[in-house]
């Protein structure tokens, strides 16, 4: 396959500029520590569901929130990249477009897959411990997340005409796409409104996920939430792959 | 094959303008080739449209042979292009840089390293190729960006403003490369600009276009013979302009400022003539017809000069009163 060095070649791209960006790494993994540990820790010294400490219950959904914040925000990126000419240089190379975006893809999730893994080991500073099968399911779940968020992310930076539509992007995907997923609060008893949104928003699937496997609470079977993850990846995969076709 | 790029009346139309007109030109081998007008005239449209980047709304071309509707893959592959905008990754160095372009233009890995030095060794980057690219001036990335479009030994090379923006000394280097490139390697070269004295210096053949129109097309020589001659810039105490009317070989005169500004054939033979016909003059100074003058005769207007760092137009006619 002709094209494969080309995808290599562009992974190693985003790999080798987020390996110099330490900053940003540093940045990316500081915001959910904060979450975990001060809203985590501080809404956990009194607040119990179930019988789990609050700090415990929200970290799945912390994890989950840190690969969606990452991965989205590698996505739309490009709009930058496309304003200065860094993206024009691959444009015109021979590449098929298909290509780049596969390059883009992996890129993106091997990034958020390595912050994705530093919140893992993480676990157990909140007292989860995690068997090495947990351990693989999570990596899985979060792959699957990764793998559709920046997917998503792309397209929309495909589409974006300017940065300045940037803001817009966090206040109305990435912010209601955190907070309808249940990250922070159980999906049980929800008034009908709130829960119809809910079971809408593809990330309430991977935070499910994450909760069964790494605490062992669960709303949905785990094979439910990964066979929605799964199609949700192939649809936003998919859509990319065009996306980036018809991109100029 | 004997034309390098054939374009076939190439139009491109955004909403409501015609950025490319029904663009006709046949491009030969081996020629450096300048598409000269000021901005917005439609230059990096057009190359953008030979580069496969941009669709054109009618017409078509060929480069290299090769359709650019039908056959982009093989267009880009035999293409080379240093765009307007800066392109190189800041983060990488140099010679990173150089690597991924290489995979990206399927460079044969076998000698990917040695091709990659002998261009880092052209545009004298060899020393810095282990930097990151955000520590090199502005010259040094136009010439990583040169050395880049190069890798893959491009038959066809675009430049799209390649010296915009740079200083004098740094610019004479890049018209050294590219002339040398012209010669050594008999590339094709097709470079857009809006300085009159790089299209003057490099380019074997000048479309001059404007508003998306080639105006006229031919050697800068022959353009500058169109004129009507030499020019000759007098300047006198009266600005009585009807008395050089009288004189043959004065096809134009004009008044800029306190200066009397006669086209005039032959002017070292006419001087003294000229002369006779001023009587008093503070100061006379001839020189031949300037691209700039070449514009100005076909379109009546002035080719502005925009500094690199953008927006502050600068008028070339300035140039012309203070040289």
């Amino acid at each position: 396959m002709s094209q494969a060095e080309g995808i290599y070649a562009l992974w190693l791209r985003e790999f080798k500029v987020f390996t110099r960006e330490r900053s940003r790494v540093v940045t990316s993994i500081f915001t959910p520590l904060l979450w975990i540990f001060v809203f985590g820790g501080g809404l956990g010294s009194a607040v119990n569901i179930g019988d789990v400490n609050y700090q415990v219950f929200v970290y799945p959904g912390i994890l989950a929130m840190s690969v969606l914040f990452s991965s989205v925000f590698f996505g739309v990126y490009i709009v930058w990249d496309r304003k200065i000419d860094i993206l024009k240089e691959v444009l015109v190379a021979p590449l098929s477009r298909t290509s780049i975006f596969v390059g883009k893809v992996l890129g993106g999730c091997t990034d958020s897959m390595i912050q994705a893994f530093v919140m893992l080991l993480i676990s157990f500073g909140v007292g989860v411990y995690l068997s090495p099968s947990a351990f693989l399911l999570a990596i899985l779940i979060l792959f699957f997340m990764a793998l559709s968020l920046v997917s998503t992310g792309l397209i929309i930076g495909s589409l974006m005409e300017s940065p300045e539509g940037f803001n817009m992007i966090i206040s109305f995907l990435v912010f209601p796409l955190f907070f309808f997923s249940g990250a922070l609060f159980p999906l049980d008893n929800l008034p009908f409104w709130l829960a119809a949104i809910t079971y809408i928003d593809p990330v309430t699937y991977g935070v499910d996920g994450l909760r069964t496997v790494t605490i062992g609470i669960s709303r949905f079977p785990l094979y439910m939430d990964l066979a929605v993850l799964a199609v949700f990846a192939t649809v936003m995969f998919t859509i990319g792959t065009r996306a980036f076709e018809r991109m100029t | 094959m004997e034309n390098a790029i054939e374009t076939f009346d190439l139009t491109k139309r955004f909403k409501d303008l015609i950025a490319v007109d029904h663009l006709n030109a046949k491009i030969k081998q081996g020629e450096i080739f300048g598409l000269l007008g000021p901005n917005g005239a439609g230059k990096t449209t057009a190359i953008s449209m030979l580069c496969t980047i941009l669709r054109p709304t009618g017409g078509t071309a060929t480069v290299n042979g090769y359709d650019i509707l039908k056959e982009p893959d093989d267009v880009r592959k035999s293409i080379g292009i240093v765009f307007q905008q800066p392109s190189v990754d800041d983060i990488l160095t140099g010679r990173e840089n150089l690597r991924l372009h290489a995979m990206w233009y399927r460079v044969p890995k076998e000698i990917r390293d040695t091709r990659i030095d002998e261009v880092l060794e052209l545009v004298g980057l060899k020393s810095r190729q282990h930097s990151l690219v955000k520590t090199y001036s502005g010259g040094m990335r136009r010439r990583l960006e040169l050395a880049r479009g190069l890798l893959h030994l491009p038959k066809v090379l675009f430049l799209d403003e390649p010296t915009l923006g740079l200083d004098p000394q740094t610019r004479e280097h890049i018209w050294e490369y590219i002339e040398d490139l012209s010669e050594k390697r008999e590339m094709t070269i097709l470079l857009t600009t809006h300085y009159m004295e790089e299209a003057d210096r490099l380019c074997d053949r000048i479309a001059i276009i404007d508003q998306g129109k080639i105006i006229v097309m031919d050697a800068p020589e022959s353009l500058k013979h169109a004129v009507g001659g030499d020019i000759v810039c007098l300047k006198t105490g009266s600005s009585d302009t009807e008395r050089f009317k009288k004189i043959d070989s004065v096809s134009k005169v004009e008044v800029e400022d306190d200066y009397i500004i006669l086209t005039v054939r032959n002017a070292s033979e006419h001087l003294q003539e000229i002369l006779q016909v001023a009587g008093k003059i503070e100061s006379v100074e001839i020189r031949p017809a300037s691209l700039n003058d070449v514009f100005l005769s076909y379109t009546g207007k002035e080719i502005r000069v925009e500094t690199g760092e953008g927006g502050i137009a600068q008028r070339i006619m300035r140039e012309r009163t203070l040289r």
